[in-house]
């Protein structure tokens, strides 16, 4: 057995951790790519959303380096995302691929079934070993989180553009290689250092902005066109209203880490969205709520293209955005990769953004000249 | 005292539950009003006034909404989450109460109760209670009104099941007999979907829909998957497919899906691979949006209609 799993930004680090702690043989399907992309889209449906079409692409490349069953989050709907496992294997049969497809189904419907499924992934390793590769793979997940945390920061306030970036990508390099707890604990310590010593303007006042849709578009570079490093090279400040560890911790650990939690977001949604919609989209309005009210400057929503419930999320935003004072533009990414336009969007919105601090300092300012 | 209206949007849920929806507000003495038949200037109104990424039916059912508002004293514009266990309309029909109001906020008394019955023990009973307090009748005749109304439901539904297509559409018989499968909202709106029922029919078709599938029918085909579908028109659309698939008196199937319909895209995929297999039957996708160019859709089913002439005769 040889165990892939679809890509979806650094989720193969810590799934790669978790299944080779449990001696599990793993292929981790080549970084998405444009050859990725055109294999994807070549054999998935033209309007399914851009994540199957992706994950098409990273089974198919994954079979090529020998990898023989996939594992696969399921899900009861309303999104569409819970029936992607179906399709695929259906689509992976048509094309003559013999991958033995498990799909673990959210353990909020069916525990016993979990247990099963990660019995016959780990191949029947005692639970301590499984305890221990769950809590390996956590450390991990939540190291990356918290470096890429303080790169967003220094990103907009470096002086020499691209120096986070170049410490990120060691360190996502180190936390992937590192063999044991003390190993990943010392990668995330040192690229925190690393990040210390980078070279800011401290006195730069920058937008924050929230990134806040679909965790997938959010989460994985390749789709959203690296839009948060573009952001923070325009000097912004970026906030994810969801990271992977937050996701593991809210749906996988029943939210027993103390950490942020995107349920917050729900209690935040009413009177705007009043009920769940499948996916994120009550999440995405209340996190769009809560930003406004915790000192950002602006949200930027992301989504695939046709995805249900951020279409929901898009129709209701525009209240959101007046009532909270709060300018929020929405994007939606499909298999086009120019860059171009998404650049000029990003930037017209930070001059928008702008131009609003601007007038609020000199409103602030009106009584201190007496006009 | 006069009558008091409730406007129902002739949009979405209404081509599954006119009947039910009709009868229950009639039975309690109110004057039912539908927004008529979806026209070009209803169409534009939806348009513009809903996202760009919605998907037509939605598009529609907003300019439905505009068509009514403030010509009625109620709307009807009940949130459904789900209409039988362990299942889910589909994430749009869930948002639609809010949509609307964030984009139209229509002045009228709206009806806007969630039904859901997806758990085991859900009921209408809180749905009914509050339908009852907003129209101003007793919880007691808001229930008998709507259990009349469910077996008036069911007639309409047995009636289907025989054979006959609603909205007016005759049963036209003959040896082609072509299941036309998509939501109820794309098949019988003529509007959006060009009169396609009536065309095929004129080039010969017989026409069958996922509506003259029995229930029992429907289930013991969808679960023969490996995963319960979990959007119920998903499921009505799968079970009532391999029914059709499997059966020999029908010599094609058309999926009419609409643009950006999520349920759509995955479910019309799994219908055309099982279809494809083994050369089992004609299948073909045709895809509508707010474009409303007839020639092409008329040269694809006429392509179609040709095709299954010659491979019957």
């Amino acid at each position: 057995m040889k165990v892939t799993f679809p890509h979806m930004g650094n989720l193969h680090i810590v799934a790669k951790a978790l299944l080779e702690y449990l001696d599990v043989p793993v292929v981790v399907p080549p970084p998405i790519s444009k050859r990725t992309l055109a294999l994807g889209l070549s054999h998935s449906p033209e309007f399914a959303c851009i994540p199957l079409k992706i994950n098409m692409g990273n089974f198919v490349e994954a079979a090529e380096l020998g990898a023989d069953t996939i594992v696969m989050a399921g899900g009861v709907g309303p999104c569409r995302f819970g029936y992607y496992a179906q399709v695929e294997r259906e689509i992976l049969k048509d094309l003559g691929y013999n991958y033995q497809m498990i799909v673990v189904e959210p353990p909020d419907t069916h525990w016993s079934e979990v247990k099963e499924k990660i019995k016959l992934i780990s191949q029947g390793k005692p639970w301590w070993q499984i305890t221990g590769a769950i809590k390996f793979a956590w450390l991990k997940a939540r190291a990356i989180d918290i470096v890429e945390q303080k790169v967003q920061k220094i990103r907009a306030r470096e002086l020499v553009k691209g120096n986070a970036d170049t410490v990120y990508r060691q360190a996502l390099e180190n936390i992937d290689m590192a063999r044991d707890k003390q190993g990943v604990l010392k990668a995330r310590d040192k690229a925190l250092a690393n990040l210390d010593d980078i070279p800011i303007d401290k006195d730069k006042t920058v937008l924050k902005v929230a990134v806040i849709g679909e965790i997938y578009t959010i989460l994985e570079p390749y789709v959203n066109q690296n839009i948060e490093m573009h952001l923070g090279r325009l000097g912004v400040e970026v906030s994810r209203s969801i990271y992977l560890s937050e996701w593991i911790n809210d749906h996988l650990f029943m939210k027993i880490i103390p950490i942020r939690s995107t349920k917050d977001y729900i209690k935040m949604a009413p009177p705007y969205l009043g009920h769940f919609v499948g996916g994120h989209g009550q999440e995405t309005v209340g996190s769009a709520v809560k930003y406004s009210r915790t000192g950002f400057d602006g949200a930027i929503q992301l989504a695939p293209l046709t995805c249900m419930p951020e279409i929901v999320a898009q129709s209701i935003l525009p209240v959101v955005s007046k009532k909270e004072n709060f300018p929020i533009m929405t994007i939606y990414f499909d298999e086009q990769t120019g860059e171009a336009g998404m650049l000029t969007r990003l930037e017209a919105f930070i001059d928008l953004l702008e131009r609003r601090v601007d007038l609020k300092r000199s409103k602030d300012n009106e009584w201190i000249f007496g006009n | 005292m006069n009558t008091k209206t409730v406007g129902i949007p002739q949009a979405m849920l209404y081509y599954y539950y006119h009947y039910l929806w009709k009868s229950f507000f009639e039975r309690l003495g109110l004057e039912v009003k539908f927004s008529g038949e979806t026209n070009k200037h209803i169409l534009n109104a939806g348009i513009s006034s809903a996202v760009d990424e919605a998907c037509l039916p939605v598009k529609v059912f907003y300019g439905h909404v505009q068509e009514l508002a403030e010509k009625v004293d109620f709307l009807f514009l009940p949130r459904v989450v789900s209409t039988e266990k362990k299942e889910y309309m589909c994430p749009k029909l869930l948002g639609l109460p809010d949509m609307i109001k964030a984009s139209l906020a229509p002045q009228t008394v709206l009806i806007d109760v969630n039904i859901n019955m997806r758990n085991k023990n859900s009921t209408m009973k809180n749905a009914l209670g509050e339908v009852a307090e907003i129209i101003g009748v007793s919880h007691k005749k808001a229930l008998a009104a709507w259990r009349w109304a469910e077996k008036k439901q069911e007639e309409y539904q047995s009636n289907l099941v025989l054979g006959n297509l609603p909205f007016g559409h005759e049963n036209k018989n003959s040896a082609y007999q072509i299941a036309l499968l998509g939501h109820g909202y794309n098949i019988f709106d003529n509007y959006i979907n060009m009169n396609l029922i009536e065309k095929l029919q004129l080039m010969g078709a017989d026409i069958k829909t996922k509506e003259m599938v029995s229930h029992e029918l429907i289930e013991k085909h969808a679960s023969s998957l490996p995963k319960k579908m979990f959007w119920t028109f998903g499921k009505q659309l799968l079970g009532s497919g391999l029914y059709y698939l499997n059966n020999p008196e029908i010599k094609g199937i058309i999926f009419l899906a609409s643009f950006g319909c999520g349920p759509d895209s995955l479910v019309g995929e799994l219908l055309e691979r099982w279809a494809k297999r083994g050369g089992q039957k004609p299948f073909m996708i045709i895809t509508i949006d707010e474009h409303t160019g007839e020639a092409g859709l008329v040269t694809r089913i006429e392509a179609f209609m040709d095709m299954i002439k010659r491979k019957v005769s």
